[in-house]
């Protein structure tokens, strides 16, 4: 099977809304459509699985054009060989849970191991759930056979349209880590929408980053996250950085794991499932992070990490002012007032200690 | 004992032409249900016009077009060597034309209820448009053409005017039901006149309680 990747240079405008995106995608891994509501990610998807059609530009698959404005191309969505995961599932319900399976197996196109039935009911957990009405499926569950019927397709490429967004905390909590196995495992690059930052931070490797129809940025996902001047896309109260961190030791009287983040060691709680010297993501959010000139004495929090200060950016009408700490490689944000970075007389280039209050671990990385 | 033989003739008539209404009704209320064509109201208008024109109407004007005078019935009488008018197959193709709001009305509906969400979602499982058709939107459709069916057939089997224009009164070719009722009525002949329709009712209320049955027992699931 050759590595194909998409590419597309876009433009379209439909009742008052214009999408204008160019971009050339990975050709593996996990590549998230990130944005605000409105800003057309969706649209996008649908026209590279071909659902709608673009008034402008080009979408190609590799050597294969799907959609050429010039050459009046278009490829019907149903010989694109994407699986396309919905928000709202869509499964059929005249059909049973394996009545939906088999309608994607009869129509797969070519032979695969790697995508049998087999594979794809165990990696979903789904044969208690095979004989079961789609009506009496609960949300995450309808994800999952969602997710198992468009594998079954053997794609190419996967797109996913906000998946989780229908379903309460809990229930995407549980969904979540069977989404990125089955990423993982099948191995098909894939384009996930969503406007959850804390999704994309556990799922994706590279960012898309889409407002008002147009690309604002595109980059590994760490780097996305650290952006300072992205702020207004990537939300406030959300905003943070990725790190990638190794773990030392694993503390089992107070159940703590110590992790290794560029020669600084972070103290967090039981990690036991990670083995040392394994890696690990860990997602630090800006309003978790404090600042202090001198090493703090008789404080609670545990993870005090050294760093330079890079770069302040105050804001013009707000309270608050978002800093970059460089800790190595690795950069830290912090989100302060902008009278403590008065008060502190904060500079770039000064050496300060960065109090975390907080880690999400998200998982095993790489 | 009563002459059956309108009743057979009417049973023929309503099953031939519900089945031509299926070939050319369901293309139609597809289009309908889909496109975004301006003609679309203009196309709506003209399958709805046989529910308020009178029969009169709809049966003197197809009158004027079967009439081996006219273009197209002189077309047919070169090709078939009969003449539509007062003919059985006239009284079909009338029937077709004067229940089509009655097949295209109930489907449409139940394919705008359909929607377009599981065509493409099927589109996303390789599956073309025409597969997609057969085994997605016709099992979740299936209240729709029962519906749609059941009513093209029990209004052909109820219809006179248009019978009357197109048909007139020949046994075994256009003596329908509702005309042999007329007669009967119109010769005194109430006796069998009353066993005709009686019938007619027990039947169509038999057909109706069917159906609703089956709804009852077979609710639609929309997901």
């Amino acid at each position: 099977m050759s590595v194909k990747a998409l590419s597309l240079d876009i433009q379209s405008n439909t009742g008052g809304f214009s999408l204008q995106v160019a971009q050339q995608f990975p050709a593996s891994g996990v590549t998230a459509i990130f944005g605000p509501s409105g800003s057309g990610k969706t649209t996008l998807l649908r026209m590279i699985a071909g659902f709608e059609q673009p008034d402008m530009g080009h979408i190609q698959w590799g050597e294969d054009i799907w959609f050429s404005a010039s050459e009046a191309a278009h490829t019907p969505a149903y010989q694109r060989p994407c699986g396309y995961m919905f928000q709202d599932t869509r499964l059929f319900t005249h059909l049973s849970v394996s009545g939906n399976l088999d309608y994607a197996r009869k129509r797969a196109q070519g032979q695969s191991d790697q995508f049998s039935y087999e594979a794809i009911i165990q990696a979903l957990d789904l044969t208690p759930l095979l004989d079961r009405k789609i009506s009496t499926l609960s949300g995450g569950e309808s994800q999952r056979v969602a997710l198992a019927r468009t594998l079954m397709t053997r794609p190419r490429l996967l797109l996913l349209d906000e998946p989780l967004a229908a379903l309460d905390t809990q229930r995407k909590a549980d969904i979540l880590p069977y989404l990125r196995r089955a990423l993982k495992q099948f191995a098909i690059p894939a384009l996930y929408v969503s406007h959850s930052i804390d999704e994309i931070a556990y799922l994706a490797d590279h960012v898309l980053l889409l407002t008002g129809g147009k690309a604002q940025a595109f980059g590994p996902i760490a780097s996305i996250l650290e952006r300072l001047d992205l702020q207004a896309v990537t939300g406030q109260f959300e905003a943070g950085v990725l790190l990638e961190g190794r773990v030392l030791r694993h503390d089992n009287r107070l159940c703590l794991t110590h992790v290794d983040l560029d020669g600084q060691t972070l103290t967090m709680p039981l990690l036991s499932d990670i083995a040392p010297h394994d890696k690990l993501k860990m997602r630090i959010r800006a309003r978790d992070v404090a600042i202090a000139l001198t090493p703090p004495k008789g404080l609670s929090i545990r993870n005090i990490l050294n760093g330079v200060l890079l770069e302040i950016v105050q804001q013009e009408t707000g309270p608050h002012a978002e800093l970059l700490i460089d800790l190595g490689p690795s950069h830290l944000r912090a989100r302060l007032t902008r009278a403590a970075v008065e008060d502190l007389q904060l500079r770039p280039g000064q050496k300060i200690h960065a109090l975390i209050k907080s880690v999400s671990f998200d998982s095993r990385s790489g | 004992m009563i002459d059956l033989g309108p009743v057979w003739l009417t049973l023929r008539l309503a099953t031939l032409t519900t089945m031509a209404l299926l070939v050319i009704g369901t293309p139609l209320a597809w289009w309908l249900a889909n496109t975004k064509s301006r003609i679309k109201p203009a196309i709506e208008a003209i399958t709805a016009l046989p529910l308020v024109l009178p029969p009169t109407v709809l049966g003197f004007y197809l009158l004027v077009v079967m009439s081996p005078t006219s273009p197209f019935g002189g077309f047919w009488v070169s090709i078939t060597g009969d003449a539509l008018t007062f003919s059985f197959t006239g009284l079909v193709i009338a029937s077709v034309i004067y229940s089509l709001p009655f097949m295209v009305q109930p489907l449409q509906t139940a394919f705008e209820t359909v929607g377009r969400a599981p065509v493409e979602a099927a589109a996303s499982l390789r599956a073309s448009p025409l597969d997609a058709f057969f085994t997605l939107v016709v099992p979740m459709s299936a209240r729709g053409f029962l519906t749609a069916s059941v009513l093209s057939f029990a209004h052909t089997i109820g219809e006179f005017g248009v019978v009357l224009m197109v048909g007139g009164n020949i046994p075994g070719q256009t003596r329908v039901i509702s005309i042999a009722i007329y007669e009967h009525v119109e010769t005194l002949n109430y006796a069998d006149a009353h066993t005709l329709s009686a019938g007619l009712i027990a039947f169509s209320f038999l057909v109706l309680v069917c159906i609703y049955t089956f709804n009852r027992r077979n609710p639609i699931h929309v997901g």
